[in-house]
């Protein structure tokens, strides 16, 4: 399959029986246009990350893609408490999980990191009491990484 | 087996000075979970972990654990290394994943029931 | 090693019916926090954990795990299940420890990502 393709899931905070779903989707629609193993994998490892932010932290929040023949963009937009400071939340192990989460196996500071090890581009917007908006690309083209 | 040897053997990294390694381990456990090792470490095993939170050492000392061995180079966070060193729990790290820690303490005898 | 060399020596139950109990497995990687299993796991390999809810399924799915041993036996709920089954992702359940199970393993040959394979 060639051209662009896009596309928007809705999230749910808190819904964690359907967490993953998402990041789920998009390595099914990843798989169909025949894009190589290592790559989708790396797409769908910092989307599930993200995916499971938004679910542990925000109300709602929604993952939009877009995929063209050179890359692999998705969007990560929530309602949500938002980072007050980024820097910090990308150290490895940095974490202001709960407890209850950190038993579900998630909130151990390694989100973000992971999608910065997995992507080639990360941008991290984000406004206190309003939410937070991560963006990743992954690159399609051989000399992308 | 005493905790040294473990340290020796596996070549931990030791992140408390002064603890006392003369200890004796008698099992071993591995687990990220808290509530599972509150639930269900035996006394005196050495307890291999991903977690580098404060909570491990109050976790370690409630259930008269040997030591703490962090896997996959975990960074111990300053303030659990010094509860660590105030309640005398001892606290070491390896490049090793969890996996292959508990696989060289088990070759060395150490076991779970 | 088999997944069927894997079950015969944790004596393990499978929980899900319809994998390929031949499919060689040639890594494994214990955890519980599912971060660490998505940093450092590798393709095609085993994920030991005493953790049973649905992202752990998803976790194997998305770091393209092959098969879940869950520990001191610990199962997860039938739309996990239902979901591993799906993805065609087999999931074991045994009656070890993980301390014991990674053991027991790593004895018999089974590394994880670090050193050559056995």
């Amino acid at each position: 399959m060639t051209g662009n393709s896009d596309g928007v899931f809705f999230l749910t905070g808190k819904d964690f029986a359907n967490a993953g779903s998402a990041s789920s989707n998009l390595k099914g629609i990843l798989e169909k246009r025949g894009i190589p193993a290592e790559i989708i994998r790396r797409a769908s490892i910092a989307a599930f990350e993200a995916e499971m932010n938004v679910i542990i932290y925000a109300v709602a929040g929604m993952m939009h893609y877009t995929i063209t023949p050179e890359t692999i963009k998705v969007v990560l937009q929530d309602m949500g408490p938002g980072i007050p400071d980024i820097g910090l939340a990308m150290q490895e192990g940095y974490s202001t999980a709960p407890d209850y989460i950190r038993e579900m196996g998630f909130g151990s500071g390694m989100g973000l990191p992971n999608i910065k090890r997995n992507a080639d581009k990360l941008t991290i917007n984000s406004v206190v009491g309003e939410g937070t908006t991560v963006e990743f690309v992954i690159s399609l083209e051989r000399s992308g990484r | 087996m005493k905790l040294f040897e473990l340290v020796e053997s596996l070549s931990l990294d030791v992140k408390t000075p002064g603890a006392d390694l003369t200890r004796e381990v008698t099992g071993g456990y591995v687990s990220d979970l808290l509530s599972d090792v509150i639930g269900h470490a035996p006394e005196g095993a050495v307890w291999v972990t991903l977690q580098a939170h404060l909570n491990i050492v109050a976790v370690a000392s409630l259930k008269g654990l040997a030591g703490i061995i962090l896997a996959n180079n975990r960074v111990p966070e300053e303030g659990t290394l010094k509860k660590a060193s105030e309640m005398n729990v001892p606290v070491m790290t390896s490049g090793l994943p969890a996996f292959e820690l508990v696989g060289r303490l088990y070759a060395l005898g150490l076991r779970c029931r | 090693m088999t997944l069927d060399d894997i079950k015969g020596i944790l004596g393990a139950l499978a929980l899900t019916g319809r994998g390929d109990m031949e499919i060689d497995i040639g890594r494994a990687y214990c955890a519980d926090l599912m971060s660490d299993v998505l940093a450092f796991s590798v393709t095609n390999s085993l994920l030991i954990t005493g953790l049973t809810n649905a992202q752990v399924v998803r976790t194997a799915e998305v770091a393209d795990i092959k098969a879940i041993v869950f520990v001191q036996n610990k199962r997860p709920d039938i739309q996990t299940i239902a979901m591993a089954e799906a993805k065609n992702i087999p999931l074991f359940v045994t009656e070890l420890s993980m301390f014991d199970t990674c053991g027991r393993l790593y004895e018999r040959g089974l590394r994880s990502q670090m050193g050559p394979t056995v």
